[in-house]
């Protein structure tokens, strides 16, 4: 009977456990991309309950643990892209330009098999992002890709919190243009962040006087008892911004729209912060590295609306240069699926060394979401997420073999099945392609404006 | 006296730098060349080491071992590169489109469903910034096609040199666009009975087969007036009409855009009735899944690779095999990226298409030679052969790896200046003078 109880346990729990569990592996005579210390010949790598406790050669496997013999082959850290929104149910709250009070957190659909298809690509984190509608949008949640884990078994466990910023079309277009308010312009946007960081400063300010006077009351039980000063979470998390607790990443595009941000910043002493997109980075490229801000970009994209015009491919390459943690973000569950490559073009583009190439998929994302110490490069104690190739990563006739969180082998090139979906609707029909799933290929949706374009589906306005 | 000259020649090369940045290029060069020493990729006849290949003007005059190379070409030493026909892309919105977010300048979608007689030659905008930062990538042709409606117009087929679409444009006319009605449900929300959905696929096909048979017939009507205008009323010009001579008389193909397995089925019966007609399909997203039968019915095929799996259940390399299952099934492939400014791409997706199952030497052939023959233009392009069009390119690597470098691009001729607004603003930015703040 007992038996019987825990094989039901593990039936109804079994995904969960496996989330929980940190993995143990022998990776042998790889050639090792450490990011940090450099490529690495007949290197293994050993890992034990999810922390990587050893980099050396002829290393023996504990008992117990998995040996992977991968002579010939290529073991880079798990890919990190910094910009997602691969597997969110809700993407845009649209309906104001502040609303820094929602999250990520339960927007989260963990039975995704987009999640699976980015592992496949050697992905091991993405930072799950609230869209781009308004000025200060939603908060982000950082993911490790265990796929068949529940929403908390995605959790990147210690992650500092992040918002998304937008700056520039979006904001304008859905606020401005879509229903009415402020900003409709680059003017307003500036205007709109610092109203709000002002008056979470004046809320604060209130808030502490009520909070003591009210202590005051209720210890003396004399006079009048104060107003109340309700507690307000979106000036609350304001506030978490501008004390550093939240980081920002921003999506923006125009040069001048970033110096208006990071003048803003300066203003309220916010430091470490992220531009996101930022495909006319390079403009300021030497501004971003004397405030020490980092940007997310894609490899490239430009065109595809006026603000991302005057952009160019070398983006990447001049920050890189200058000087600026820069890394290649996907944005789209097509892009995400060979980030390699997208990195493979700032050599192209640029002459980026191989080395920063990877780092701009590796550390770099890592360092901009405040996981660095954890992830992003193969070094002893950092965490045991890894992706295997057949060769190395940025040539396009290389393939990811197997892709490691924690340990844990969540993609295996000789063992995946045709049909690696956890959540299967039982009546739908699936052979008659009714379930033909919205193809993405290039920058045919953007994704950050998901959810938002009902806004501007009835506003008379023209282009 | 000497001070007035030096000053003068200031203003000459300080004035002369300055137009020379106005422009978004350089001039290109044009007349005879001689490339040495690289490893010459014909594509239709094997591959040289150490070759030769010689260009005197517009032509490939010579691909060899060894040839005399007379005092008048200009040489350019390609010891240690590869050279390659120039990339075409099979299907872009190339010069049809700025910013697509922008619709002012969007002229690939014109109002109407049956509009046989709207050229993209017309539209083609031969400055687009689009289109230098595209050909020093190595793709030096495309197809620039219409998108909209049912008939959506004609797609042109352009080499990316020139001032004025009439001397960029290989083809005018290259291929009729068209989609065909799906039989399929939208997606989830689509409610309709299989009944209902049927009835519409069936009434949809049957206008678009009256259409055919309405050109027909006015084909028929022209051609006897023209053979004997005596006696008989002159019919009145339809310009709809007219543009549909050239394609019910299979002068030219007809790209069908169709994806799903049951859309490329019913494409195939459909083709199957239109015995006066030439066919390719594009997109064929599902092609796969169905390759014997687009193998058999023989329709050329216009994919690419980089694309999410179509259905919940799909292996997640399903997109990059494509081409490779669909080459194996007897289907002749060519690469399509389907985009606009990033048409630069098509080469990646080639690779794609090489390492899973198409194999280099036929992912080569699909960037050039089969997209040549199936437009109809294998005696211009798609290969290094003497007498061809001179579309290459050289690189210092295979040019589908992104490591690689684009050295060098000639189309028609013309030794394209390697330089573009991305090119440009990296000149300008990587190392911004730090006195201009």
């Amino acid at each position: 009977m007992k038996k019987l109880f825990i094989i039901l346990f593990l039936i109804a729990f079994g995904a969960d456990l496996r989330a929980q569990e940190a993995g143990s592996v022998l990776i042998k005579n790889a050639t090792v991309i450490t990011v940090t210390n450099g490529d690495l010949e007949n290197t293994d790598v050993l890992v034990e309950d999810g922390i990587i406790r050893e980099i050396g050669q002829d290393l023996t496997a504990p008992k117990g643990v998995m040996t992977i013999d991968a002579t010939g082959k290529f073991l880079m850290p798990g890919i990190i892209d910094a910009h997602s929104h691969l597997n969110t149910v809700d993407t845009n709250e649209g309906r104001n330009p502040v609303t820094a009070e929602v999250t990520m957190e339960e927007s989260v659909d963990p039975y995704d098999v987009a999640i699976y298809r980015a592992l496949a690509g050697g992905v091991t984190s993405i930072h799950l992002m609230h869209g781009s509608a308004n000025v200060i949008g939603g908060q982000g949640e950082t993911l490790k890709l265990r796929y068949g884990s529940d929403q908390d078994g995605l959790r990147f466990q210690d992650a500092p919190r992040t918002i998304k910023f937008a700056l520039g079309e979006n904001p304008t277009r859905v606020h401005g243009q879509g229903n009415g308010v402020q900003p409709r312009t680059r003017m307003g946007v500036e205007q709109v962040i610092r109203d709000h960081f002002d008056e979470a400063l004046d809320y604060k300010r209130n808030r502490e006087e009520y909070l003591e006077a009210k202590a005051r009351y209720d210890r003396r039980r004399r006079g009048t008892p104060p107003v109340p000063v309700a507690e307000n979470l979106r000036y609350e998390v304001l506030l978490d911004i501008i004390e550093g607790e939240i980081l920002v990443h921003c999506h923006s595009y125009r040069s001048d729209e970033i110096l208006m941000l990071m003048r803003v910043f300066n203003d309220y002493g916010i430091k470490n912060y992220t531009f996101q997109h930022a495909n006319e980075a390079f403009k300021v490229a030497p501004e971003l590295a004397k405030n020490g801000a980092h940007a997310s970009v894609f490899s490239d994209w430009w065109a595809y609306k006026f603000e991302v015009y005057y952009s160019t491919a070398f983006n990447a390459s001049i920050l890189n240069a200058n000087g600026v943690v820069a890394s290649i973000n996907s944005d789209s569950n097509e892009l995400i699926r060979h980030l390699n490559h997208e990195a493979a073009k700032t050599v192209r583009y640029g002459m980026t060394s191989e080395n920063d190439a990877i780092k701009m998929i590796t550390l770099n994302p890592a360092k901009q979401l405040g996981i660095d110490d954890k992830v992003g490069s193969i070094e002893e104690g950092k965490q045991g997420d890894l992706s295997l190739w057949s060769g190395h990563p940025l040539s396009i006739y290389s393939i990811n073999e197997m892709t490691f969180v924690d340990g844990t082998k969540y993609f295996d090139r000789e063992t995946d099945a045709d049909d690696q979906r956890i959540e299967v609707s039982v009546d739908a029909d699936y052979d008659s392609a009714q379930n033909f799933e919205k193809i993405i290929s290039g920058r045919q949706e953007q994704s950050c404006m998901e959810d938002a374009f009902y806004l501007l589906e009835e506003s008379t306005l023209q282009e | 006296m000497k001070k007035l000259l030096f000053n003068i020649w200031v203003c000459i090369v300080v004035l002369g730098v300055q137009s020379a940045t106005a422009q978004i290029t350089d001039k290109p060069g044009f007349g005879k060349y001689a490339i040495t020493g690289g490893t010459i990729h014909t594509v239709t006849n094997g591959t040289i080491e150490d070759g030769v290949l010689l260009i005197d003007g517009e032509k490939i005059t010579f691909v060899g071992e060894n040839a005399r190379i007379s005092s008048d070409y200009e040489r350019i030493d390609a010891s240690g590169k590869h050279i390659y026909p120039g990339f075409i892309d099979s299907r872009t919105s190339l010069g049809l489109v700025e910013i697509s977010a922008v619709p002012v300048t969007v002229d690939n979608q014109e109002i109407g469903q049956l509009n046989p007689n709207m050229l993209a030659f017309t539209a083609f905008n031969p400055h687009s910034a689009a289109v230098p930062v595209t050909r020093v990538s190595g793709v030096t042709t495309v197809i620039s096609a219409p998108s909209s409606g049912i008939i959506s117009g004609k797609a042109a087929l352009m080499d990316l040199w020139g001032y004025s679409p009439d001397s960029m444009a290989v083809k005018k006319s290259a291929a009729l666009v068209m989609s065909l009605p799906s039989a399929n449900r939208r997606g989830w929300w689509d409610n309709r009975s299989d009944k209902e959905i049927k009835e519409a696929y069936e009434r949809e096909i049957k206008e678009i087969n009256e259409y055919l048979d309405k050109a027909r017939f006015y084909d028929q009507m022209m051609t006897a007036y023209t053979n004997d205008p005596g006696g008989k009323k002159r019919p009145d010009k339809d310009p709809r009409m007219e543009a549909m001579r050239e394609v019910i008389n299979g002068g030219i193909p007809v790209i069908i855009g169709v994806n799903r397995e049951q859309e490329i089925l019913d494409a195939i019966e459909w083709t199957k009735d239109q015995d006066d007609m030439r066919f390719i399909f594009y997109g064929v997203n599902e092609g796969w899944r169905v390759a014997e039968e687009i193998a058999e019915a023989g329709i050329p095929c216009l994919v690419n690779t980089l694309y999410t799996p179509t259905r919940g259940y799909d292996n997640y390399q399903r997109p990059y095999q494509n081409p490779g299952l669909l080459h194996e099934a007897g289907v002749k492939v060519a690469i399509a990226t389907g985009e606009t400014e990033n048409v630069r791409n098509a080469p990646f997706n080639a690779g794609y298409a090489a390492t899973y199952g198409l194999g280099k030497e036929e992912a080569l052939k699909a960037i050039t030679i089969n997209a040549a023959e199936i437009f109809g233009v294998e005696d211009l392009l798609g290969s290094l052969e003497e007498g061809k069009q001179a579309n290459l390119l050289i690189s210092d690597g295979d040019p589908f790896e992104p490591l690689s470098q684009i050295e060098q691009v000639f189309i028609k001729g013309y030794k394209i200046p390697m330089d573009s607004r991305h090119i440009q603003l990296y000149e300008e930015f990587l190392d911004r003078d730090a006195v201009n703040k």
